[in-house]
């Protein structure tokens, strides 16, 4: 039988443009000691490591793991790195809590990171593939394209994009940790530069140094941590072809089955009613309506009405990203990490400033590579 | 006497650069060899199946062998597209340029190419289009044979056509 899995330690870094301050090893750990400080653990309680990044050429350095297991303190210890692209964060947390759950160890570290100011993150996006010409402009050129066909299949007014940007952006000076620390206005985030036209500055995630990580224990060890566990009640996985003929890349195929496994796991079936919170990836605005739909908060279409209607607002019937979000804070390896943790934190009432009073049921997402992969968990405050 | 103190060493620059061998396989090789000729070409696994262009050799879909050679374009239909107004490293072309998804006709999945010889703002989905190859002494096996894709003025193609097949 499946043990049950608890969230005791959360930590992360100030994410910013450059750390500079800090080498790789010393972001890792400032994430890492904060999760055991908030476990109430020290390194020697931890049984295994599971280390997540999004591709090395966001550093330039190859197979950090290999270096950083000292920095972890993960000699004599499993270490097991992953990669799932943009989605590795939580795809990384998954196969963390996999092992709890499945009695294999106790008391896991998952760390997840991304120094993006030692490389350059347009260019690590911008390969010269075979048979395409160099014109991916990094992923803001990759998923424009498809940002402006949402619009036209949706009908969804031209603003749409700009409203989720403000509201990101300043749920972020509510997040003491976030990048962007900034207040915008409509008129801001509307004259801000467009970038890859739909697609403007504002309504982009920055290039983060950061790192996120949690430690998760079975039943026998959940009450150690300095607040209450959140327990994981569902987890969901999918991925699918890079390309594939008559692929949906608006709606895609493996995100709504991804989301249909999370919520019968977690005995959902109105999300928007039954989720309090999400934290979902959403690294240019015009995903947040786009994924409203994909996961089923609201029919194909009509995901822009939510936001429009200021439904996800901080202040909404269901708030998306109260932390800012990826718009604010973006060290790729580690943004679908904070997702996952952000909503294991507001279910543990552990936000502060933007925590949703009384979030019982959190979402967390994350997705990666040319939305092909997709991650999510249901994190609850009462055990499963 | 004092001694200078050190300056520290904050941050080194370690340059980075790796060319690649790449493995055509079959399925490449022959696109490439057709392009060099200025003729485009797709393979489908079976007489029912979807043509992808360039091949890779298998369906994604079925996991079969795309045994099956078509002729696709050279013509082709705009589905989607950006505009990229962001300098980067390696960037080949100069901003702001448009960025295209174009489906070749007798193609079911669209290929990436530059739209040029027309105004951004004119652009748009369902727009027909052309390939412009560069001069003979520089075609190649490789899609930078064509310099771009340029509009033919054709009528455009009917939206639900390309909304039918999740193209936009």
């Amino acid at each position: 039988m499946a043990e049950r899995v608890a969230i005791v330690g959360c930590g992360q870094t100030k994410h910013d443009t450059k750390r500079d301050e800090l080498s790789m090893h010393g972001l890792v750990r400032e994430a890492a000691t904060r999760a055991l400080d908030d476990a109430n653990m020290g390194w020697a309680d931890i049984d295994a490591v599971v280390i997540g990044k999004a591709p090395d050429t966001f550093e330039g350095v190859m197979m950090p793991e290999l270096f950083l297991a000292d920095s972890l303190a993960a000699a004599g210890k499993p270490l097991i790195r992953v990669h799932t692209a943009g989605s590795v964060g939580g795809s990384t947390a998954m196969v963390a809590a996999n092992l709890v759950k499945a009695g294999v160890h106790e008391r896991v570290l998952t760390v997840a990171f991304e120094k993006q100011s030692e490389s350059n993150a347009m260019w690590a996006l911008a390969p010269v593939i075979p048979f395409a010409p160099p014109l991916v402009a990094g992923a803001g050129g990759y998923f424009a394209p498809y940002i402006r066909a949402y619009i036209q299949r949706s009908g969804a007014p031209d603003d749409i994009g700009i409203r989720v940007a403000l509201k990101d952006t300043n749920n972020g000076l509510l997040n003491p940790y976030a990048h962007k620390q900034m207040k915008v206005t409509y008129e801001e985030v509307r004259d801000s530069i467009m970038l890859w036209d739909p697609v403007r500055f504002l309504e982009t995630c920055p290039s983060s140094d950061g790192a996120a990580a949690m430690v998760m224990t079975s039943e026998a060890h959940a009450s150690s941590g300095s607040a209450p566990p959140a327990w994981i009640h569902a987890m969901a996985w999918r991925s699918e072809p890079t390309m594939l003929a008559h692929q949906d890349k608006v709606n895609p195929r493996a995100g709504r089955d991804c989301a249909a496994d999370v919520y019968a796991q977690a005995g959902i079936s109105d999300p928007r009613r039954e989720i309090d919170v999400a934290e979902v990836y959403v690294p240019f605005s015009w995903f947040e309506p786009k994924w409203i739909e994909n996961l089923g908060f609201a029919p194909e279409g009509e995901g822009w009405k939510l936001t429009e209607d200021g439904a996800t607002a901080i202040d909404g019937d269901i708030p998306w990203n109260p932390s800012g979000g990826v718009i604010c804070s973006n060290p790729i390896g580690a943004s679908g990490m904070l997702r996952f943790m952000e909503a294991a934190m507001q279910v543990r009432g552990q936000c502060g400033e933007h925590q949703i009073d009384g979030a019982g049921t959190a979402l967390g997402h994350a997705y990666g590579g040319g939305s092909q992969f997709f991650a999510m968990w249901i994190v609850r405050n009462e055990k499963p | 006497m004092a001694e200078a103190e050190a300056a520290a060493v904050d941050m080194i620059l370690c340059p980075s650069s790796v060319s690649y061998d790449y493995t055509c396989g079959e399925a490449a090789t022959r696109f490439l060899v057709e392009v060099e000729k200025k003729r485009m070409v797709g393979q489908k696994a079976g007489a029912g199946a979807l043509v992808y262009t360039p091949p890779r050799g298998t369906d994604p879909a079925s996991g079969l062998p795309t045994d099956i050679e078509v002729e696709v374009g050279p013509r082709g239909t705009v589905t989607t597209f950006c505009v990229v107004n962001i300098p980067f490293a390696g960037q080949a072309v100069e901003c702001p340029y448009v960025q295209a998804h174009i489906l070749l006709d007798g193609a079911d999945i669209p290929i990436f190419h530059l739209l040029q010889e027309v105004d951004a703002a004119d652009v748009h989905a369902g727009m027909r289009v052309e390939p412009v190859w560069v001069p003979d002494d520089e075609m190649g096996p490789t899609m930078e044979s064509i310099a771009h894709f340029r509009p033919t003025g054709e009528p455009d193609v009917d939206l639900d056509e390309l909304r039918r097949d999740n193209h936009i």
